[in-house]
């Protein structure tokens, strides 16, 4: 199923609100520029350009659940023996 | 446009709020039930909440018009505390056959623990045993896809469970495929700051379809708007999308869910009868 607007209809609607929360995002890397201390070293500052790079990649068709899963801990699939737990109740 | 709000935790809402709801087109609701703010420390606590959900806020509910039905269990964040846990799961077959208890929720996972996954397969034994239908939590933030993951390893390792008798709740973009694809019900809870907001639910609805879809406001004691599914229901209208689809998400959805349950007596809310003006 597709959305019934046009693309040119949705990017009428969004422009503005795209626009805004852009402003949002620079004005927050700003504020952590001039905030005393350093930042540089925090993983998290890896995962928000991973994230930005994501957003401006014009070939990627599912943005929202790649940045979803850039912030996502890893699934291991052998977890239960990990934690030394039966595999069913079958 | 009438609607239910399949997740939605009245305990921390004002009565107002049901008067809000009630004008919104809220006609039915569930309450699963969850954390209450703090830890409790006995059985007897959570004896006092059952009473709460099955009793107090069904009369509560009603005063606005909007039927209650509601969920039992220990949530995850308490169920770190396994002994804690078994004595609460203990009493809860006394209260599984009261009016509109629909089953066991909102279990699930919430830091994915060992403890944890205990405590939530000992949920699905008793679901089994009383056979009752299931909701399910799923963790938040960088924990969501690791443990919506656990969670669907424990559901399928199990044969006895019926997936279309689950619900998977807080599905958001990475999490939403894998409950579908598995055969489950997925709900998308609408929330401002983690979780989901109307406009990606509606974009998920577009990239999904409708079927065994739901979404839900939550309204807990964050930062939530027990409205939310209005919002949806707008944005869906905005973007042009036909009503009988919104309906079928916001309506039909929970009907057919919710009527596998043996607790559930839904009574429609009348509809005006359309007079025909004559010239």
């Amino acid at each position: 199923m597709s959305s019934p607007m046009s693309s040119i209809a949705v990017l009428d609607r969004e422009y503005l609100e795209i626009r805004a929360k852009i402003l949002q995002l620079a004005a927050s890397f700003d504020r952590l520029e001039r905030s005393d201390g350093s930042f540089r070293d925090d993983a998290r500052l890896d995962l928000i350009d991973q994230a930005l790079a994501t957003v401006s990649d014009h070939e990627q068709r599912d943005r929202a659940e790649q940045v979803q899963l850039i912030f996502s801990r890893d699934y291991q699939e052998d977890w239960r023996q990990e934690y030394d737990l039966d595999q069913a109740s079958d | 446009m009438d609607y239910f709000d399949p997740h939605i935790h009245m305990v921390s809402r004002t009565t107002d709020d049901y008067e809000t709801l009630a004008r919104m087109g809220c006609v039915a609701l569930s309450e699963p039930a969850f954390w209450a703010g703090f830890d409790r420390g006995s059985a007897d606590s959570f004896r006092d909440y059952f009473h709460q959900l099955t009793e107090f806020e069904r009369a509560r509910a009603a005063q606005y018009g909007i039927q209650h039905y509601t969920w039992l269990c220990i949530n995850a964040k308490e169920a770190e505390n396994v002994e804690l846990s078994r004595q609460v799961i203990a009493l809860i077959p006394e209260f599984l056959d009261l009016p509109n208890v629909l089953g066991i929720g909102e279990i699930g996972l919430n830091k994915n623990t060992r403890n944890e996954s205990i405590v939530f397969t000992e949920h699905l034994e008793l679901a089994m045993e009383f056979d009752q239908q299931i909701l399910i939590h799923t963790p938040h933030l960088e924990d969501k896809y690791q443990g919506t993951r656990m969670i669907l390893d424990m559901l399928l390792a199990d044969s006895r469970i019926d997936t279309t008798r689950v619900l998977v709740d807080h599905v958001e973009e990475h999490t939403i495929g894998p409950v579908l694809s598995e055969g489950f019900w997925a709900g998308m809870t609408l929330y401002p700051i983690s979780k989901c907001t109307p406009q990606r639910a509606a974009d998920m609805v577009e990239n999904y379809g409708p079927e065994r879809l739901m979404v839900n406001s939550a309204g807990d004691w964050g930062p939530s708007k027990p409205t939310a599914v209005p919002d949806f229901i707008f944005e869906m209208r905005r973007r042009g999308h036909p009503d009988s689809l919104t309906r079928k998400v916001v309506y039909d959805n929970p009907l057919e869910f919710f009527s596998q349950s043996r607790g559930f007596h839904f009574d429609p809310p009348e509809m005006p009868e359309v007079e025909t003006v004559e010239s």
